[in-house]
């Protein structure tokens, strides 16, 4: 293995330097690996430059209990390095860098968006740095990150319904996304906002597929509590703000069920909505190394079996020991993810979205 | 020889004079930056747009078609004024009565009545919105609980909805009806007695002369506060945000804030802006109109006590009608956001066996921002108050002494800010400084502009009445035993003014830290402050962190208005002027 990795950093710095001068033909025969980055290990180099800079900054869209919790094992992994975590939902995330950068800030050195578009606009601007950890290479289905190392996913999500199970008996419960139209659930409702959260960006954007606008249309008759982040719907029926979450963050259902709250999760017959969440490293990162050696752990074995264990998710890392409790994801009928899309339709959705629901 | 020698004196005389001279211009040039360069700014882009062919401004008015004809832009602007009316109409109803108890009346406990009425005053408006979802929302609401579990209703009757339009003028109400009722109570505290007395005299009874007499009188304050409880309404971001989105309506103010959504809209914001800022000049215009009226009521001056009213039994109702007033803005949100702080679920009573220190310590020890925002907030808080005080200070002294030509205009620029709403202000400073020549955006420093640029106003007005209170002679004598104009404030003005001054900072300083509207356009992961922290927690509902965030942040202020307090001389003034 280290062999074929030299290798294959060898061919890169062929590439470079055969470029640089012009010659072109054979090394170019193979691009697409030519490109690929070597797959990289946690060296005790890159622990120690990383100890220089002392701290990363972590961009992300996850419940900020999970966020908080995956920060405060990397300090604890690596100590001398603090984790500071910026959490709100990703189409925040993604306006917050971008107005960053416009203004030339660089403070940014991982994100983690659960909207695989971002990603498309950020790579097409020249914004990312390429880097693939070897546990990626090793144990990471390759639809899961991007060869170039542009990307990797660190979780993927669903976006189920939820009740909560004192207001709702489970046979009465929804079963689809019909169901929610009848109007017996009117004012029973709360939603998430797909121009805060992209995992809700995503479940707009193939419910809409699926089912049509005018889906959305009679939905909004429902008097629909709205709020933004696909983590706070959870946290309303938990409360029994609502009976019904109509999209939003599965895990999390799990999660509080697992607590003792009074909450269940419902697959709805149509499907179930799906977004990969993916993190990526930016080319401007104020500590390069530190970020690095974040974005290599955080796709780690061991982080990745925090997703399972703690937060209820869905990791792509195929040694990650699953935990019962939670339904395996080729058991759910999902509905297919399109990040192209999205990408090219996102202002579209909102703008019909907003017309619709008001806000 | 002679004349020339004296000239020559003469000379060095104003030459030692004009020191303070360039002193003073060059505060003036620096507030001229600090206000109509956001303005400037915010007015180019909305009367401008990118040709995409040239990449060069165009001159448009494209923006206002869309804000005159879009129904996303005119139902914010419709509800911001069905809102604004409502609440200040709210407030006035309130506040005229308890403002009129408690300076007219023998009502007791008038001191605890106004300390509270501080209290509401003092309570970020966003984190009273967020206390009274914990409160009212229509199903895990505890005063909805409460009514389920005491007339046994169904499990979806609610009492009362936050989540409604209804709802957010309540809650902008028992924010904003502090600046009513100290308007009132001041305006009655300064009435005559003797005017009353006249028209006792004249054989008028107690309603009568109340009727004839004293509501006249007060009038020009009530209209005057219910122009402030407008202008409060209609700019606040926090409240509308928290409450009216999820009832699926937008204010002017959180429309504003979601056109910096991505792909952001700064041409279509600084548009939308514009109204707000139009709307406030003639507020404040119309406000001026009417006090600058009230000055006959005080022709009298203070030459009598105001008689009080003897309540009689009355004084029952009366008080029990001022503490649910006061239950309503303090009280209860307190209570709520203690709860939130330490129970397991928020809207679950607390008890012994489920007291939890669980958020107290996610805050403190697990939420990685807590400290930066934290410091931030802190530093932001006292330079600003420095800073602030510094500029009113020596502004209101160079607008009560006449001390340049011009001063006239500098008074105008002080006072100019309050026409400008946080949110706007938010987003000409970020149209200002995210380009050169000054790029300050993601530094603290472009917070601290926005912060002094939003206090200064009201520490001006504070200062510049404390001044009128200092003779000139004072400096005057000290000016003729031969200081420069520099050496006189330092020496005999400055100690004079010591608790003013004092207190100004300490008004500039609570008011920075409650400060949402204009942070949440301006901040940056590096330089976010409490308030916008606890904004972001809103957003994905972490309840416990947001009650542990807010209490500690009202005991920071508290702290700090207490030692207010604790200067003699001060009281509530602070309210005063804003």
């Amino acid at each position: 293995m280290i062999k074929k990795k030299l290798a294959r950093r060898d061919v890169l710095k062929g590439t470079t330097a055969l470029a640089a001068v012009g010659m072109s033909g054979v090394v170019f025969a193979a691009p697409a690996r030519a490109q690929a980055p070597a797959a990289a290990a946690i060296t005790p180099e890159l622990i120690e430059a990383a100890k220089k800079e002392g701290k990363v900054a972590f961009y992300t869209a996850m419940d900020l209990t999970l966020a908080q919790r995956l920060g405060r094992s990397f300090e604890q992994s690596f100590p001398g390095i603090t984790a500071r975590v910026e959490r709100s939902g990703a189409e925040r995330v993604f306006t917050r860098i971008a107005q960053e950068f416009s203004s030339n800030i660089f403070a940014v050195d991982v994100a983690n968006t659960s909207d695989l578009a971002h990603v498309i606009h950020w790579k097409r601007d020249g914004l990312l740095t390429p880097y693939l950890p070897e546990e990626v290479v090793k144990h990471y289905p390759k639809n899961y990150y991007d060869p170039e190392g542009f990307q990797i996913v660190t979780r993927v999500l669903v976006s189920p319904f939820g009740y909560n199970t004192n207001l709702v008996k489970a046979e009465e419960a929804p079963k689809s996304f019909a169901d929610l139209l009848d109007p017996k659930w009117a004012g029973k409702m709360v939603k998430a906002h797909p121009a805060y959260s992209g995992t809700i960006m995503n479940s707009t954007y193939q419910t809409a597929r699926e089912l049509g606008w005018e889906y959305f249309e009679k939905l909004s008759k429902q008097r629909i509590m709205q709020v933004q982040s696909a983590t706070d719907t959870p946290k309303k029926i938990a409360l029994g703000e609502r009976a019904i979450m109509i999209d939003g963050a599965g895990y999390l259902i799990i999660q509080y069920k697992e607590k003792g709250d009074p909450v269940d999760i419902i697959y709805p017959a149509e499907g179930t909505p799906v977004a990969t969440s993916p993190s990526v490293l930016f080319k401007n990162a104020p500590n390069p190394n530190a970020g690095r050696l974040f974005q290599n752990w955080m796709h780690s074995r061991e982080a990745q079996q925090i997703l399972v264990d703690f937060a209820r998710q869905y990791s792509p890392h195929g040694q990650t020991v699953e935990k019962p409790g939670v339904r395996k994801l080729a058991d759910i009928k999902l509905m297919k993810e399109d990040a192209e899309a999205i990408e090219k339709g996102a202002e579209e959705i909102k703008k019909r979205y907003s017309a619709l629901f008001k806000v | 020889m002679t004349i020339a020698l004296r000239a020559q004196l003469e000379d060095r005389r104003t030459f030692k004079l004009d020191l303070s001279v360039p002193l003073l211009l060059t505060f003036a040039a620096l507030l001229c930056v600090l206000i109509l360069l956001p303005i400037s700014w915010l007015v180019m882009y909305a009367i401008t747009e990118v040709d995409p062919a040239t990449k060069a401004r165009v001159l448009t008015l494209a923006q206002f078609r869309t804000l005159f004809s879009d129904p996303d832009l005119v139902e914010p602007l419709i509800t911001t004024m069905i809102v604004a009316l409502s609440s200040s109409v709210v407030c006035c109803l309130v506040a005229a009565p308890m403002g009129w108890l408690v300076a007219r009346t023998d009502m007791p406990m008038t001191r605890v009545i106004r300390a509270l009425v501080t209290a509401s005053f003092v309570t970020p408006p966003f984190l009273g919105a967020i206390a009274w979802e914990i409160l009212a929302a229509p199903n895990s609401g505890l005063l909805n609980k409460l009514y389920r579990s005491a007339t046994g209703a169904e499990m979806d009757a609610y009492l009362f909805n936050i989540y409604s339009m209804p709802g957010l003028i309540f809650v902008i109400a028992c924010y904003t009806f502090p600046y009513v009722f100290v308007l009132v109570a001041n305006a009655l505290d300064r009435i005559p007695g003797d005017l009353e007395d006249a028209s006792s005299i004249l054989g008028a009874g107690t309603w009568t002369t109340a009727r004839r007499v004293t509501i006249p009188l007060v009038l020009p304050a009530l209209l005057a506060g219910a122009l402030v409880a407008f202008l409060q309404a209609m700019i606040l971001f926090g409240s509308p945000a928290i409450l009216a989105l999820p009832a699926g309506f937008h204010t002017m103010t959180t429309k504003i804030w979601s056109l910096f959504q991505y792909p952001p809209k700064p041409e279509l914001a600084a548009a939308a802006s514009l109204p707000l800022l139009f709307l406030t000049v003639m507020l404040l215009r119309g406000q001026q109109m009417i006090l600058g009226r009230k000055g006959y009521s005080i022709v009298g001056g203070k030459s009598g006590e105001p008689r009080l009213i003897q309540l009689g039994w009355l004084v029952v109702p009366a008080l029990i009608f001022v503490f649910i007033v006061l239950m309503l803005p303090v009280f209860l949100p307190y209570f709520a956001l203690l709860n939130a702080a330490f129970s397991p679920i928020a809207t679950t009573l607390v008890t012994p066996a489920t007291f939890t220190m669980k958020n107290f310590y996610f805050t403190f020890f697990e939420l990685s921002t807590t400290h930066l925002a934290l410091k931030n907030t802190f530093i932001l808080g006292a330079a600003a108050a420095t800073i602030g005080t510094v500029l009113a200070l020596v502004i209101s002294y160079a607008t009560a002494r006449k001390a340049i030509a011009g001063h006239r205009i500098l008074g105008f620029l002080a006072t100019a800010p309050l026409a400008i709403p946080g949110i706007v202000l938010g987003v000409g400073l970020f149209l200002a400084y995210t380009r050169p020549p000054f790029v300050l955006y993601g530094t603290l420093w472009v917070l601290l502009l926005a912060y002094i640029t939003i206090e200064l106003p009201a520490a001006y007005q504070q200062l510049q009445s404390a001044f009128r209170a200092v003779h000139p002679e004072l400096e005057d004598a000290s000016r003729i035993l031969g200081a420069t104009r520099l050496q006189a404030l330092r020496d005999v003005t400055a100690p004079l003014l010591r608790t003013s001054v004092l207190a100004t900072w300490c008004f500039i300083f609570v008011s920075t830290v409650r400060e949402l509207s204009a942070a949440i356009m301006l901040f940056t992961s590096e330089t976010k402050v409490v308030s916008v922290l606890i904004f972001d927690l809103k957003e994905s509902g972490d309840l416990g962190a947001i009650a542990i965030l807010g209490l500690s942040m009202l005991v920071l202020t508290f702290t700090v208005v207490i030692f207010i307090n604790r200067i003699p001389g001060f009281g509530g003034s602070g309210l005063r002027n804003t």
